[in-house]
C-alpha cells in the first residue's frame, strides 16, 4: 500500500527515441541512395567515425557529472602531431602509443584538478585545454606529417571480416571504439566510480554528504576523457596515416551533439554510453547522406547538427522542467 | 516501559557567535528507545544545539556523554562514526540512482571487483523492510514520493552508520497526513528497536502524536524537559512564548484613536485562499488604516499566507481580490503595482542584495515600480535613503556602505525601509523586528501604528505575541497551516494562547 | 576629513588591475622591442593623412573584441554567458556581404559588379539589416534563457553550433569578397587621423554607459546577478532584464561583425569571429566582473580586451611563430582564471589580513619613514 508515482518516461524513452531516429535516418538514406543498402555502408560508419565514438564515450561520462570537456579536438590533434613527429624520428610504436595515452591521462587529470580545486567552470578550463593542446600541436609542426611506420600501416590496412555478413569488413582500428564502449559501460554500471559519476551529476552536495569520493571521481572522469581523446587521436593517426595540428577541428561540438542526441542531459545525472553510440551513428549517417548527395556542402551538416541538437535539448528541457514541477 | 538509560547526555552546553549568545547552559538528554521532540521558536537555539551534537559547531562550555562515556564530537564525519545520524528537511540523496544505491552506495557489496547488484538489492530490500516499507529498490529514487525518499534517507542512516541516535530535522514539513502517519509508524518501529530519535518540529499535533518527551528552548536557554503525557498543550505554547499561565498580565496597549468604528475601505479580500501542502483555505480581509496581527507558531502557515497575498506563489484554491478586482496574475511585480508590499521573513535569501549599497537596496523596489527609464539619480537615492536611515535608526557611516557588511538587525531595517519607500497601501510585515534590539523594536511598533493612522493597511506577523497584541486591531490565529480563529483587538493573551495550542 | 587617500582609491578602482596588466605588457615591449611603439603619420591615397603604428593597430584591430566584450559584460553580470558571439559575428558579416552582392546559387560575380563598385542595397539599409540580425540572434538567446529557462551555457551553445551554419547558408557556402568601397570605411577609414573603429567603440561605450547608468537598467542587472530571488521579490522584471542583455550582446557582436568584415573586405562563415567568445569572457573576467554575476564595469572590460589584443600583437611582433600563439593564449587564460579564482582571492586576503604581513609592512614603513625623517 505504498504510494508510488508512475515512473516517468525519462526512463527508457530517450534511448529508444535515439535508436528509432537512427533507424529512420538510415532507412531514409538507404532509400535515397541504394549504395547505402550494402551492409558495408553500415560498418563504414564504425570505420569513419571511430574517433568520434571514442571521444564521445569519454565526453558522456564527463557530461553526466554535469561538466563538459571542450579539449577533445585539440587532444586528438596533439596526439596525431606528436605521434607523427616521434615516429618520424624513429621511435617505436610500442613506446609512442603508451606515451600518448599517458599524456592524455595527465592532461585530463590536470584539467580536472584545476576544475575541482580552483572551482573554475569546466567550460573555461577545458576550452583553455583545447587552446593549449592545439597550440602545442602547432608548435610541433604546422604542416601535415606523414606516418610511414610499418606497424601503423599494417593496422591501417588489415581488414577484419565480419562474421555472418558476407563481403563486410572493418579495419582493425574500428574495433577500438566498441571495445572502449564495453569498458565504459562496465565502469558506468558496475563500479562505484561509475555510480558516483551519476550521483555527482544529480546533486553534488548530496553525493558529498553521502560520503562518496566526489573530488577524486570528478578528477578521474576528466582523466578518463583525456585517455579517450588520446586513444581517439591514435586511431585518427592510424586511419589517416598522418599527424596534423589542424585535425579534428570542431570535433568537440560534434561530440557534444552526439552525446546529447544519445539522450544524455547536459545538466548532468542522466545518460548512458549506449545512447552515445547511436548518437554517433546518427551523426555519421547524416554526414554520409550528405556526402552521397554531393551537391550540398558540408555547412548543411553544421546547421543540421545544430538544429537536431536544439530539438533534443529542447525536448530534454521540457521533460526535465515538467518533472521538476510535478 | 522504555528503558530509562540515556544514550545522550548533554550538560551545560554554551555557545556564542559574534554578537549573539546562541546557547546558554543547556542540558539535554535522550533515552534509548525514545522519541524526544525538540521545540522552540526562531533563535531559540534548536539548530545550534543539534550542530553541537553533530560536530558542526564546538561548544565553549559543557559536556556530551554518549552511552555514559564522555565524548568530543570533532566533526560531522565523527558524529556519524559515533552513531549519530541526521536526516534533514532537504533530502540529501541522489534521485537519479536506484533506492538500493541510495541506501548502500559507498558500502556496496562487491564481487570480483565489481558491484554485486543482486546482493545489494537484497540487502537494501531487507533494510527498508525493517522500516515496514515494501518497495522495489531497483527503481530510481525519483519515482517515489518525498515521504518515501525520506524513509530511504532514514534507511541509509541506519544501515550504513548503524546509528543509535537518529535526528529528524523538520521531517514532516512537506508531507501530507498519510505520509506523516507512515513516517510515524516507522519512527515507532525504530523506537521499539531501541533507537533514540530526536524529533525537531513545530507542529503541535504531531508532537502529541508521537513524542515521549518534549524539550523547549527559548532565547538560547532551556525552558524545560517534560513528559508529553503530563504537559497540556496550552502550557507548552505558553512556555514556548515565554509566559507562565499564572502571570498573564493585561498589557498596556496603545490607544488607537481614529477611524475605528467607521466604514473602512476594503483593500484586500481573500476567500478560501490556499495552496496544497502550504496553507489550508483561508478567509481574510485587510482594510484601510487597520493593523491585522497574525499569531501563530513558526510553521503554522503565516509566511505562506503572506506569500500568497503578495503573489510569490499562485494559490490553487480560492480567490484574492485587491481594490475590489480579482487577481489573476500572481507575482511580486504585479502586487507592487497594486500597492502591496511584503517585507519577507528570510531576509538573507529573499531580501538583502548584499553587494549593493544601502541606498541602492532601499530604493530597489521603488525603482522597480518606476521601471527602466524613470531613474532615481544617485543623489536622490541618497536623499531617500537618508530619510529612512534616520527614521529607522540604521547604524552606518554612510548610505554607500554595502549592505552585506551591516549587522543583521540593521539589514532588517534596510529591507523594511525598502518597502516603506514604495508608500504602499497594504504592507505585510513578516517578522519585522527579528534581530532588532529592544529599543528599536518599540520604535518600529510605534511606526506601524503611525502608518496605520495615516491610512496604511498592515498585516503584522510575528512570533512575539506581545508585539502582535500591542499593535493590532484584529488578530488572526493560525495553527498547523490553518486559520483557526479571528478576534478583535480587545481579546486577551490567554485566549490567543489557548487558541494557538488547539484542543486542550 | 574622511576622504580615502587618492592612492587607495586608485588601487581599489576597478580599472587598476587591467591597467597594470596592460602596463606590464607595454613594459615588456619597452625593454625588448621598443620599435613596437613606433607611430608615424602616413598619407594614404584613399583615406588621407592618418596615424599609423602598432599602438593604433591595437585599438583598430582590437575594436571588434572590445565591442563584444562590452556586450558580454552585461550578460555575465546577470549571471549568464553568451557563447554564440563568434557565430553572430559571422552571421552579421554574411548579412552585410550578401546584401551588397547577393551571389545566390552558383552565379559568378559579374565583371560589372567588380568594376562598378556598387551595391544592391543602400548602405544605411545594410547597416540596419546587419544590426537587426544581431539583435534577433540576441533575442533568440534571451528568449531561451529567460522564458524557456534553459541554462545560458546550453542555450547559447545552440546558436554557437548552428550559427555558423546559418552564416554559410546566407552566403551559400562561399567566402564572399566585398568590393563596395564605401563599406570599407568602417574598418579602414580614418577621422581626424584616428581609425573610424575607435570612434565606433567610444560611441558604443558612451551609449552603453548612458543605457546602464542613466537608467535603472544597470542597477537591475547588478541586482539580478547578485541575488536573483531578492530582486524578484522586490518587483524587478528579471525576465526582461535578461532578455535585454542578450539582445544587447547580439547587437554588439553585429557591430563587431560589421567592422571586421569591412576591414578584411570579406565574409567568411567559418573563420569570422573565431574564438572571440573565449577572448571576450577573458576580457570581462580580467576587468573584474565575477563570472557569477553582479557589479560590472564596461570600461574595465574594454581595457581587458585591449590587454588581450596588445598581448597578441606583442607576441606577433616578438616574432613568436604563428603556431605558438595559440598555446600562448592558453597560458594567458590559465594565469587569468587562476589569479581571479576564489581560492586566490581568499589566499591574497588571508595574506594581506594576516598579522604577520601587517607587522612586516609596518616595520618596513617605519624604517622608510625614519629614513626620510617623517612617519606617515
Amino acid at each position: 500500500m505504498v504510494r508510488r508515482i508512475r515512473p516517468t518516461l525519462l526512463g527508457y524513452a530517450p534511448l529508444l527515441t535515439t535508436i528509432a531516429i537512427f533507424f529512420l535516418a538510415y532507412y531514409i538514406g538507404a532509400q535515397m541512395y541504394p549504395a547505402m543498402q550494402n551492409p558495408q555502408a553500415f560498418f563504414n560508419l564504425f570505420i569513419n567515425y571511430g574517433s568520434l565514438l571514442l571521444v564521445s564515450i569519454g565526453m558522456t561520462l564527463v557530461i553526466i557529472t554535469g561538466g563538459i570537456d571542450l579539449s577533445v579536438g585539440g587532444m586528438i590533434a596533439l596526439t596525431t602531431a606528436a605521434s607523427a613527429a616521434l615516429l618520424k624520428n624513429g621511435a617505436s610504436p610500442a613506446v609512442v602509443i603508451p606515451l600518448m595515452l599517458v599524456m592524455g591521462v595527465v592532461i585530463g587529470f590536470t584539467l580536472g584538478s584545476i576544475i575541482h580545486f580552483f572551482k573554475v567552470q569546466a567550460f573555461i578550463v577545458t576550452l583553455m585545454g583545447l587552446f593549449f593542446a592545439r597550440g602545442m600541436a602547432y608548435i610541433i609542426s604546422l604542416k601535415s606529417v606523414t606516418i610511414t611506420n610499418s606497424f601503423y600501416k599494417t593496422l591501417a590496412l588489415t581488414q577484419i571480416p565480419i562474421p555472418f555478413v558476407s563481403n563486410a569488413y572493418v579495419y582493425s582500428y574500428a574495433l577500438v571504439g566498441p571495445l572502449v564502449l564495453l569498458v565504459a559501460f562496465y565502469l558506468a554500471y558496475f563500479t562505484r566510480f561509475g555510480r558516483t559519476v551519476y550521483a555527482i551529476g544529480n546533486n553534488e552536495q548530496s553525493a558529498r554528504l553521502m560520503g562518496l569520493p566526489v573530488g577524486r571521481t570528478k578528477i578521474l572522469v576528466y582523466a578518463f576523457s583525456g585517455f579517450c581523446s588520446a586513444l581517439a587521436g591514435i586511431v585518427f593517426s592510424i586511419s589517416l596515416l598522418a599527424g596534423y595540428g589542424k585535425f579534428a577541428s570542431g570535433l568537440e561540438l560534434d561530440s557534444i551533439a552526439s552525446v546529447v542526441m544519445g539522450g544524455t542531459l547536459l545538466t548532468g545525472g542522466v545518460g548512458n554510453v549506449i545512447g552515445t553510440l547511436f548518437g554517433v551513428l546518427i551523426e555519421g549517417t547524416i554526414i554520409s547522406i550528405l556526402q552521397y548527395n554531393g551537391t550540398l556542402s558540408s555547412w548543411w551538416t553544421r546547421i543540421g547538427v545544430g538544429v537536431l541538437t536544439l530539438i533534443f535539448i529542447g525536448i530534454q528541457s521540457l521533460f526535465y522542467m515538467r518533472q521538476k514541477h510535478s | 516501559m522504555a528503558e530509562t538509560q540515556n544514550i545522550i547526555q548533554m550538560k551545560g552546553i554554551a555557545k556564542t557567535f559574534p554578537g549573539v549568545v546562541a546557547l546558554e547552559d543547556v542540558d539535554f538528554s535522550l533515552r534509548k528507545g525514545e522519541i524526544h521532540a525538540l521545540m522552540g521558536e526562531n533563535g531559540a537555539g534548536k539548530s545550534t544545539l543539534i550542530k553541537v551534537l553533530t560536530g558542526v559547531e564546538h561548544p565553549e562550555k559543557g559536556s556530551i556523554e554518549l552511552d555514559s562515556k564522555l565524548v568530543q564530537v570533532r566533526s560531522p564525519q565523527h558524529s556519524q562514526e559515533l552513531g549519530i545520524s541526521t536526516v534533514y528537511q532537504e533530502i540529501n540523496l541522489c534521485t537519479n540512482i536506484s533506492v538500493a544505491e541510495n541506501i548502500l552506495l559507498g558500502h556496496e557489496p562487491h564481487r570480483f571487483g565489481s558491484i554485486h547488484w543482486k546482493k545489494m538489492n537484497e540487502q537494501a530490500g531487507q533494510a527498508i523492510k525493517r522500516l515496514g516499507i515494501d518497495i522495489d529498490v531497483t527503481k530510481p529514487l525519483r519515482n517515489y514520493s518525498v515521504a518515501i525518499q525520506q524513509m530511504v534517507a532514514i534507511t541509509r542512516a541506519l544501515q550504513i552508520l548503524s546509528a543509535k541516535v537518529l535526528i529528524l530535522d523538520e521531517p514532516t514539513s512537506s508531507l501530507d497526513i498519510h505520509e506523516t502517519n507512515l513516517l510515524f509508524d516507522v519512527m515507532r518501529k525504530l523506537k521499539h528497536e531501541g533507537i533514540g530519535i530526536i524529533f525537531i518540529t513545530h507542529f503541535l499535533d504531531q508532537v502529541y502524536q508521537v513524542a515521549d518527551r518534549i524539550t523547549v528552548l527559548r532565547n538560547g536557554k532551556l525552558v524545560g524537559t517534560f513528559e508529553t503525557a503530563s504537559l497540556p498543550r496550552v502550557e507548552l505554547v505558553a512556555k514556548m512564548l515565554g509566559r507562565s499561565l499564572n502571570e498573564l498580565d493585561a498589557m498596556a496597549r496603545a490607544k488607537y484613536e481614529g477611524k475605528k468604528e467607521q466604514d473602512k475601505k476594503r483593500l484586500v479580500e481573500a476567500q478560501g485562499l490556499g495552496l496544497t501542502k502550504s496553507l489550508d483555505p483561508v478567509d481574510l480581509e485587510l482594510n484601510e488604516g487597520e493593523v491585522v496581527g497574525v499569531a501563530g507558531l513558526l510553521g503554522s502557515g503565516r509566511t505562506e499566507m503572506a506569500g500568497l497575498i503578495f503573489g510569490i506563489e499562485a494559490p490553487d484554491n480560492g480567490s484574492l481580490k485587491v481594490h475590489g478586482e480579482k487577481v489573476n496574475r500572481f507575482s511580486p511585480r504585479e502586487s507592487l503595482k497594486r500597492g502591496i508590499a511584503l517585507c519577507p521573513e528570510d531576509r538573507k535569501a529573499e531580501g538583502v542584495v548584499g553587494d549593493l549599497t544601502i541606498r541602492e537596496n532601499i530604493i530597489l523596489a521603488l525603482q522597480a515600480r518606476y521601471g527602466w527609464f524613470k531613474f532615481i539619480s544617485p543623489p536622490k537615492q541618497s536623499e531617500i535613503a537618508q530619510k529612512f536611515i534616520q527614521l529607522l535608526g540604521i547604524v552606518t557611516p554612510s548610505p554607500d556602505q554595502l549592505v552585506k557588511n551591516l549587522s543583521g538587525g540593521n539589514q532588517q531595517k534596510v529591507i523594511l525601509a525598502r518597502w516603506l519607500a514604495t508608500s504602499p497601501q497594504v504592507l505585510i510585515l513578516d517578522e519585522p523586528t527579528r534581530g532588532i534590539d529592544v529599543g528599536a523594536k518599540a520604535e518600529i511598533q510605534k511606526l506601524v501604528l503611525d502608518l496605520a493612522e495615516e491610512g496604511m493597511s498592515i498585516l503584522f506577523i510575528s512570533s512575539e505575541l506581545e508585539e502582535v497584541m500591542r499593535v493590532s486591531q484584529r488578530v488572526v490565529v493560525l495553527r498547523d497551516r490553518k486559520k483557526v480563529a479571528e478576534y478583535s483587538g480587545d481579546v486577551d493573551d490567554q485566549t490567543i494562547i489557548y487558541c494557538m495550542a488547539g484542543n486542550l | 576629513m574622511n576622504k580615502t587617500p587618492l592612492l587607495k582609491r586608485i588601487r581599489e578602482s576597478w580599472l587598476f588591475w587591467p591597467l597594470v596588466a596592460w602596463v606590464i605588457i607595454l613594459l615588456l615591449n619597452v625593454i625588448f622591442q621598443p620599435e613596437f611603439f613606433k607611430i608615424g603619420i602616413i598619407d594614404d591615397p584613399v583615406y588621407g593623412k592618418h596615424l599609423y603604428g602598432n599602438l593604433v593597430d591595437v585599438f583598430n584591430n582590437g575594436a571588434p573584441l572590445i565591442l563584444v566584450s562590452i556586450g558580454m559584460t552585461l550578460v555575465i553580470a546577470t549571471g549568464g554567458i553568451d557563447l554564440s558571439v563568434g557565430a553572430v559575428i559571422a552571421i552579421s558579416a554574411a548579412m552585410g556581404a550578401v546584401l551588397i552582392n547577393p551571389a545566390l546559387g552558383n552565379k559568378l560575380i559579374s565583371n560589372e559588379i567588380l568594376t562598378r563598385n556598387a551595391t544592391n542595397t543602400p548602405l544605411p539599409l545594410i547597416i540596419l539589416a546587419t544590426l537587426a540580425a544581431g539583435v534577433v540572434c540576441g533575442l533568440w538567446n534571451g528568449f531561451l534563457v529567460s522564458r524557456a529557462r534553459i541554462q545560458p551555457m546550453v542555450a547559447t551553445l545552440i546558436l554557437m553550433v548552428g550559427g555558423r551554419g546559418i552564416a554559410q547558408l546566407i552566403t551559400n557556402g562561399q567566402i564572399m569578397t566585398i568590393y563596395y568601397t564605401p563599406y570599407f570605411w568602417f574598418g579602414n577609414g580614418y577621422i581626424l587621423g584616428l581609425p573610424v573603429s575607435i570612434y565606433i567603440v567610444v560611441a558604443v561605450l558612451i551609449l552603453s554607459w548612458i543605457l546602464v547608468r542613466k537608467t535603472s537598467i544597470g542597477l537591475f542587472i547588478e541586482s539580478v546577478g547578485i541575488n536573483a530571488k531578492s530582486s524578484y521579490f522586490s518587483g524587478i522584471d528579471e525576465k526582461n532584464v535578461k532578455l535585454l542583455v542578450y539582445a544587447f550582446c547580439g547587437l554588439c557582436a553585429a557591430i563587431a561583425g560589421l567592422i571586421l568584415s569591412s576591414y578584411v573586405h570579406s565574409a567568411d562563415g567559418n573563420n569570422n569571429g573565431l574564438d572571440y567568445e573565449l577572448d571576450a569572457i577573458l576580457a570581462v573576467v580580467m576587468g573584474g566582473t565575477l563570472m557569477s554575476g553582479g557589479r560590472f564595469s564596461l570600461l574595465s572590460s574594454a581595457i581587458g580586451a585591449v590587454v588581450i589584443w596588445t598581448f597578441t600583437l606583442t607576441m606577433y611582433t616578438f616574432g613568436v611563430p604563428a603556431n605558438a600563439l595559440l598555446a600562448g593564449r592558453a597560458v594567458l587564460v590559465l594565469i587569468v582564471i587562476l589569479l581571479y579564482s576564489d581560492q586566490t582571492r581568499q589566499f591574497l586576503t588571508r595574506l594581506t589580513d594576516s598579522k604577520e604581513t601587517h607587522r612586516y609592512l609596518n616595520k618596513l614603513m617605519i624604517w622608510k619613514g625614519s629614513r626620510h625623517g617623517t612617519s606617515n
